[in-house]
């Protein structure tokens, strides 16, 4: 046991424009690990397989409970978040990339910026009167909460994104997370007051109609938010907007 | 004038909270986080929000969730703004209904509530168990709408390093780093506010996430700012053990009816299915009967570890209860505690819904904090114009959220927390706008020298960070920092182990010096702010285990056995408040109360003369000062606390 190892081969980048390459680390092996934990072991001790000493590797995390949404990286060709990823399930050796669909910051920290400025253009929030004491909101039944809650799940991680073939770093479209939140305020009895609003962005260059229907979207996403059935939605809310619009209705 | 601004640090339901409530007065913020919003701590929560709605007609009040948040904090909670939080419970839930927050609903449509440690009412609105998530994405997509509008400026990605004092030590700005680039640079502000959570890293692995240092806290208190309460850490009984991190299971599966239990027969190697009802010790139901496995966490934690420990009944003879959900039908779980029970599963391969848990307990969160301010009403209440409130010692410096000392005591009562965030991040919000507004100028009117300089000595710092060349790795001295307080500074505690731990400290701070900065690069280097956030973790430490050094008593989650009163079973709170009254009024005879009743009360009141009082830190140059302050209890009467 105590001869065990985990090997690890990491996609590492100085910064932005700088070139890539892999280096290899060996770590022992202790029960219970995920991909963080060896990160951790090899920031304690940054040696790589060749024995140099290097500096240890650059990734980002938080919350460690996969709630957050920050860690997530290519590992072993698959998106997901890498405090979930247990070394007892993956093959080894372990390649660890950063997201390819977004800059490199740093070895596998990546600028995930463009996710949440999609959130600004489709408008995702419930517009509000103020603060100050109005009462409590409409009333709710528990099966309409219950999709609310799915879709408000979304972390902003990335993986529908990383795995869509019509995202890609040189184009606009908004992804399936994006789209999806629309449908989550679209849905609330306040947020639908500017739905219209939502639509038009959606129906904008980079909106809806990129969606290229490959369905990978929905098969990474960790928290197994119905995306496709999302997109399938506002596609149907864009139609009838626009038929609408058309004969001014 | 040129235009006045907040500076509000942390993207937390604190720092979101108190930048839309400033938004919405007209006052520009800048915003500044270490991660991007959406990714804070504030996600880990999980269970839910507290506020007596009296949605189930139980007669619940905010009078009574006031009284059990005072009685949870063992009475060293500061008690009008207990008060006011309380009383604005209900509608703070409201107000995140109203910005769309998924709350589960009763088949009326109504907002559901759930059972909590603490109490015996339905008071914790909840949206399945991602609470935290879900309602720091409300905050956040109010602050987008602000963003977008161009009254709230984020920056992310940047660190607090401290505060700008003027030369009366007012605080005029914040010196930050942007993680990215390593820059360093003044920000002016006219009122800084620091939301930047609790400093749960310091025990190493924790519930909380890799932000959480306390080193923005730290960096006040260093600065002069006054630390309140540092000793009490709350231990939360159920956790996960993990290699990175003991990870949360929620309060929430003991109120929707999950049962601790262990085997009743030591290191019983059975499969805990296969072990029949009577083999198996429920010892917080047989101890507490009335509020049983929801007890305050306090009782919880101590009870697993005198289980665990004292009576060697851990699972397999380990740290490590059962916590058990499985009398449930796998809807009810999937759709009230889903998400927790997705994580559990996730991370140890086992189905919640079809074997029990094995939970231990897990540093969870600090009562104290920054020592702040509040300015109360005849009645009892707060004046919410008040510039005063959650002001720290430092004028122009706040706190808010985990990060301030006043509303949880000695021991906080779960789903009190996003509570207490966004309360204080909201109340604080006209206060703070009146202070600005009541500066005769802005800051960005003042001379740059006084930003120049403060910028200049954080560069400096950080070039003579990257320049150290020493021995010590900081991770693993941060691991064996982290060792130390859990060992020593954990659930029970003791002055021999306490004093020894001190001196630890004190070896690790010279140790320190001798760190190697494994990474000396200028872009997106963790390395040199790791070893910024160690230097202060470690200062940070000596507050907590001297404060616990030298509090010599037995209150909430600060438990020295020797300084433990017992009290006895036959025993009931309220003969306290008569006692006080016979004293007061007529005279205690030896015959108005039991001898042993007698003796307990006396103890008692001993005790709370000489220690109900906050423990005060201030930074002598080396090390903590540590003083006592009193604090207002005069709408609850402090008593002995019961749960059985």
């Amino acid at each position: 046991m105590s001869n065990k190892t985990i090997t690890f081969k990491i996609l590492r980048q100085d910064g932005p424009n700088q070139p890539s390459f892999w280096e290899t680390f060996v770590i022992p092996y202790l029960p219970n690990s995920n991909v963080i934990s060896c990160l951790m072991d090899i920031q304690k001790n940054p040696i790589n397989s060749e024995g140099k000493k290097v500096r240890p590797v650059v990734w980002e995390c938080n919350c460690l409970e996969e709630v957050c949404g920050t860690c997530t990286m290519v590992i072993n060709g698959k998106t997901r978040q890498s405090c979930s990823a247990l070394i007892d399930k993956l093959m080894q050796p372990i390649t660890l990339q950063p997201l390819s669909k977004f800059p490199v910051v740093r070895d596998l920290a990546v600028d995930r910026s463009r996710m949440f400025e999609a959130l600004k253009r489709i408008k995702a929030w419930v517009p509000m009167d103020g603060y100050h004491d109005l009462g409590p909101g409409d009333k709710i039944l528990p099966d309409h909460q219950g999709v609310a809650y799915k879709l408000s799940e979304c972390m902003t991680c990335g993986c529908c994104v990383e795995a869509c073939p019509q995202y890609s770093r040189d184009n606009n479209f908004v992804g399936a997370a994006a789209i999806s939140q629309a449908r989550l305020f679209n849905m609330h009895p306040t947020g639908k007051l500017i739905a219209n609003e939502r639509l038009d962005s959606l129906m904008d260059d980079g909106g809806i109609a990129a969606c290229g229907n490959a369905q990978n979207c929905v098969e990474v996403c960790p928290k197994s938010i119905p995306l496709t059935e999302s997109i399938a939605e506002m596609g149907r809310q864009s139609s009838k907007r626009f038929w609408k619009t058309l004969f001014q209705i | 004038m040129t235009k006045q601004r907040a500076i509000v640090v942390g993207g937390g339901l604190a720092g979101l909270a108190a930048t839309m409530k400033i938004a919405e007065q007209g006052m520009s913020v800048l915003l500044v986080s270490f991660l991007p919003v959406k990714r804070s701590h504030s996600v880990c929560a999980q269970g839910g929000i507290n506020g007596a709605v009296n949605i189930k007609g139980e007669g619940d009040s905010p009078e009574i969730h006031f009284y059990d948040t005072v009685k949870g904090g063992d009475f060293l909670g500061h008690q009008p703004l207990c008060k006011d939080m309380c009383y604005h419970a209900p509608f703070i839930i409201y107000l995140l209904d109203r910005m769309g927050v998924p709350f589960n609903r009763t088949p009326e449509g109504n907002l559901d509530f759930r059972r909590f440690g603490g109490t015996l009412h339905h008071r914790t609105a909840f949206s399945g168990a991602t609470t935290g998530q879900q309602l720091l994405y409300a905050l956040d997509e109010q602050v987008r709408r602000y963003e977008v509008e161009g009254l709230v400026e984020k920056i992310e990605w940047h660190e607090y390093l401290g505060a700008v004092q003027d030369e009366d030590g007012k605080c005029v700005g914040a010196v930050i780093q942007n993680l990215r680039t390593g820059d360093i640079r003044a920000e002016r502000g006219d009122a800084v506010i620091l939301a930047t959570g609790g400093p749960g890293v310091v025990y190493g692995r924790s519930t909380n996430s890799v932000v959480c240092t306390g080193t923005a806290t730290t960096s006040a208190y260093l600065q002069g700012a006054k630390y309140g309460n540092g000793e009490f850490i709350q231990i939360h009984p159920t956790a996960v053990p993990g290699r990175d991190k003991l990870r949360l299971m929620s309060e929430s599966a003991r109120g929707e009816g999950g049962r601790v239990w262990v085997p009743r027969k030591a290191n019983d190697q059975r499969d805990p299915k296969e072990i029949p009802a009577e083999e198996r010790l429920y010892f917080l139901e047989e101890k507490y009967p009335r509020f049983g496995n929801l007890v305050p966490r306090d009782v919880g934690a101590r009870e697993i570890y005198n289980i665990c420990v004292n009576q060697g009944l851990g699972v397999h003879g380990d740290m490590k209860v059962y916590l058990d959900l499985t009398h449930h039908s796998r809807e009810f779980l999937d759709r009230r505690l889903g998400g927790i029970l997705e994580i559990y599963e996730k991370f140890t391969g086992v189905d919640p819904r079809e074997e029990p848990m094995e939970i231990f307990p897990a540093v969870h969160y600090s009562m104290g904090g920054i020592w702040t301010d509040y300015n109360r009403t005849a009645d009892g209440f707060i004046d919410h114009q008040s510039p005063r409130n959650q002001m720290t010692s430092m004028e122009g410096l706040y706190a808010a959220g985990e990060a301030d000392y006043q509303y949880h005591g000695a021991n906080r009562l779960g789903a009190n927390s996003l509570l207490s965030c966004i309360y204080t991040g909201l109340m604080m919000g006209p206060g703070v706008v009146n202070y600005i507004k009541n500066q005769k100028g802005s800051a960005t009117d003042l001379p740059s020298s006084l930003f120049d300089q403060a910028q200049q000595q954080w560069q400096e710092k950080f070039t003579s960070i990257k320049q150290m060349k020493g021995k010590e790795n900081p991770y693993k001295l941060h691991t064996e920092l982290s060792e130390t307080m859990m060992s020593n500074v954990l659930i029970v505690r003791d002055n021999a182990r306490l004093a020894a731990t001190v001196e630890k400290i004190d070896e690790y701070d010279e140790r320190w010096k001798d760190v190697e900065c494994l990474d000396t690069s200028d872009w997106t280097n963790p390395v040199p702010s790791f070893v910024n956030q160690l230097y202060n973790m470690i200062q940070l430490s000596k507050v907590i285990a001297k404060g616990a050094l030298l509090r010599d008593e037995f209150r909430g989650a600060h438990y020295k056995p020797e300084f433990e009163i017992n009290q006895p079973s036959d025993f009931k709170p309220e003969s306290f408040l008569e006692y006080t009254k016979l004293k007061a009024e007529r005279g205690l005879k030896q015959d108005s109360f039991k001898p042993d009743h007698l003796e307990y009360m006396r103890l008692y009141e001993e005790t709370n003369e000489k220690w109900l009082k906050s423990s005060i830190a201030t930074f002598n140059g080396k090390g903590p000062d540590i003083s006592y302050e009193a604090i207002d209890t005069s709408l609850i009467q402090p008593r002995p606390r019961k749960y059985d």
